[in-house]
């Protein structure tokens, strides 16, 4: 824990200055790096207690679900993974799009929430990227070398917009995938959104 | 053997030779270069039958047979044996305190960890510092080639096909340890595959059997992944300008 409060101190004081000068030219940032590794101290926080629960999978794939929900970018995210079929689809589709997907993130990525049981998430670093902040967690699962997940956070209103697990975006790779239901469906996205409802 | 050997001096050799010479930076590869996607296919079908017939029934008879203790030490085993390869691509890649590190990691394993099978070496901070010829060849600035799917091995590029090849002839174990005991050491790694494959089962079936496109996923996951590893800032242009899009 001392260790933790430590590492953060640190990062803070020298991301400090970063967003000092990252906030000179141009727009000024609504939101701060600290903020950013603020929220997602929260995430991690969340999903400590979701593995440390012991609870059922379909709690633990509730529990995740709900995360998401408070604070991801949802809709961006979701619209995002649309591509560029997305532009095309009425504001009725997107929204509809949007809480299929997101009931289909919780049960595909809260599944994998078993094998973090006994696991640790700490927050390491942030730092800012474009309009963006990426806030750097280690996870360590006793017997397994820890690895990085990186959250990325946007300025613009403080949601993560993307999770990147040693280097694979959840966002890339759902683009993929939603990508290959759509085609398989002949970019029928009512048809896809109806699917969704009952895949991951 | 004799034939084995005198490729793997070769190699040896004319790998000394560039990496005096050698300091280029590895052309930064496309998104996704899959020019054989259809044969590629193929082949993962094939890799995934392979899964669903021998490996996963293997590594459950295999997971639920023996304690996790004892799966565990195969696996130390297995990565134990490969340290050596690991000392010998360090020294290429020109990490020499790498290359102390994993040596040292090495001795203490091999002594202290009853040959390997316990990893006492983690704890006194010389954890594992992996590599492979593949990682050696992109120091060098080998481009990373196209995406393949290799029979058993699954998702690669040409350079990490070829760097395969080369790690299974770079071991110096393989040469110190005279057969038939050196057989030992590709069945460690193909029994601790089994472990590996029965402790990550889920994260697995994921990517190879669940899904409606496994064969873009694993391809997506693979170059990511390994990109990541090797510390190739690929793509992340694209990936900020894609966050923008959702916030015009």
């Amino acid at each position: 824990m001392s260790e933790f409060s430590t590492t953060r101190r640190v990062a803070m004081a020298g991301l400090a200055g970063v967003v000092a000068l990252a906030a000179l030219p141009g727009r000024a940032l609504a939101f701060t790096t600290a903020e950013a590794e603020a929220l997602i101290d929260k995430v991690v926080r969340d999903i400590n207690r979701i593995i440390s629960s012991g609870k059922s999978e379909a709690a633990m794939i509730r529990d995740f679900e709900k995360i998401f929900v408070d604070y991801a970018d949802v809709a961006r995210i979701a619209l995002l993974v649309l591509g560029p079929d997305g532009r095309a689809a009425s504001a009725s589709q997107k929204s509809a799009f949007t809480r299929a997907f997101q009931g289909y993130v919780g049960r595909k990525y809260g599944k994998r929430f078993r094998e973090f049981i006994g696991g640790r998430v700490e927050v390491k670093s942030a730092r800012p990227v474009k309009s963006f902040y990426e806030v750097r967690t280690i996870t360590t699962i006793k017997g397994y070398a820890p690895f990085e997940v990186v959250f990325v956070v946007s300025a613009r209103n403080g949601r993560f917009i993307d999770m990147k697990i040693e280097g694979i975006s959840l966002v890339k790779s759902e683009r993929s995938e939603i990508g290959a239901m759509l085609d398989r469906r002949r970019g029928d996205l009512n048809k896809l959104i109806a699917d969704l409802k009952t895949i991951g | 053997m004799f034939v084995v050997n005198s490729i793997g001096v070769r190699i040896v050799v004319t790998a000394s030779a560039l990496v005096l010479t050698a300091c280029a930076q590895a052309p930064v590869p496309e998104a996704v270069f899959d020019p054989n996607e259809a044969s590629n296919r193929k082949m993962f079908a094939f890799n995934q039958k392979l899964d669903r017939a021998l490996l996963a029934p293997a590594s459950s008879a295999y997971g639920e047979g023996l304690p996790p203790g004892v799966r565990r030490g195969v696996s130390n085993f297995s990565d134990n044996v490969d340290l050596p390869g690991t000392v010998v691509n360090k020294i290429l890649q020109g990490e020499f305190e790498d290359a102390m590190h994993n040596t040292v990691r090495f001795a203490f394993n091999s002594t202290f960890g009853l040959l390997g099978l316990f990893d006492v070496a983690t704890g006194i901070g010389l954890e594992e510092r992996d590599t492979d010829f593949g990682e050696t060849l992109h120091r060098w600035g080998i481009a990373e080639g196209r995406y393949v799917v290799l029979p058993v091995f699954g998702p690669s590029t040409d350079r990490d096909a070829a760097g395969i090849v080369v790690d299974f002839v770079l071991n110096p174990l393989s040469y110190v340890v005279p057969s038939p005991e050196s057989n030992v050491l590709p069945v460690a790694n193909v029994v601790s595959r089994l472990g590996d494959r029965y402790e990550f089962g889920g994260t697995i079936d994921a990517v190879l059997h669940e899904g409606e496109d496994p064969y873009a996923s694993a391809r997506l996951f693979y170059l990511d992944a390994r990109r990541y590893d090797l510390g190739v800032e690929v793509a992340e242009e694209d990936l900020y300008d894609l966050y923008e899009e959702a916030y015009e």
